[in-house]
């Protein structure tokens, strides 16, 4: 069986979705826009937090990445609100 | 001397600066620019570790376009009341045009794509801005 993916969240997102990280099975690699379709349908919560790509950044195993880019078991993958620091 | 923190604690400018100035005697100019929360508290919330590797790296991409001869950047996270200093960019160099460019550069970065996120007491997060993306995005072509 194929290692799960780890999620992190920060800020909005983390709060609507209710916990900072979690864990989510998957069967081989996916590209991040299909992974936020997977998470939609986890639960309302998922579904708020992650509702509109465009509000959303995300990085695989600690490095920025598109929405094409491919995730594969065993990685982390973080989502996030654009970032605000300074 | 280079150095990234990203930590809970205040920091002390004019012990910050004074390290640079002590980079004598090449260094003839020292730009210290410091944030400080206006308005109203805020909470900072950041990604440990990320922070600083993100960090680290938009310092040595500075250092490749400015003849910089040390820096000190400091930001912090957790809660943060009013008039207290959240980041700290410091730049030395033997000369101010070097000095200043890599601090706004290096500041035009942090406010927009290192990870930290600011929540307001209303339970609200700061929006981004987009005067801070096109900020950043000048140095592209620059």
């Amino acid at each position: 069986m194929a290692a799960p993916l780890k999620l992190l969240y920060f800020a909005w997102v983390r709060e609507r979705i209710g916990v900072g990280a979690e864990e989510l099975a998957v069967e081989g690699p996916v590209t991040l826009e299909a992974l936020l379709g997977a998470l939609r349908a986890r639960s309302p919560g998922h579904a708020a937090a992650l509702a509109e790509a465009g509000c959303l950044r995300a990085a695989i195993n600690g490095e920025m990445a598109g929405w094409e880019a491919i995730a594969r078991p065993g990685d982390e993958v973080a989502l996030f609100p654009p970032m605000t620091g300074g | 001397m280079f150095e990234v923190r990203v930590e809970a604690k205040a920091f002390d400018p004019g012990a910050e600066h004074a390290r640079l100035a002590a980079l004598a005697p090449r260094v003839g100019a020292v730009v210290l620019f410091t944030g400080q929360v206006r308005d109203e508290p805020l909470v900072l919330e950041h990604w440990p570790g990320v922070a600083e590797r993100w960090i680290e790296r938009r310092l040595a991409a500075a250092r490749g376009r400015w003849p910089l001869l040390g820096a000190i950047l400091v930001h912090r996270f957790g809660p943060l009341a009013v008039g207290a200093p959240i980041v700290l960019v410091a730049t030395a160099a033997a000369h101010r045009a070097d000095a200043f460019a890599a601090a706004e550069y290096l500041m035009d970065f942090l406010k927009s794509e290192a990870p930290f996120w600011k929540r307001r007491p209303d339970g609200r997060w700061v929006e981004p801005r987009a005067e801070d993306k096109r900020a950043r995005m000048r140095w592209e072509t620059a």
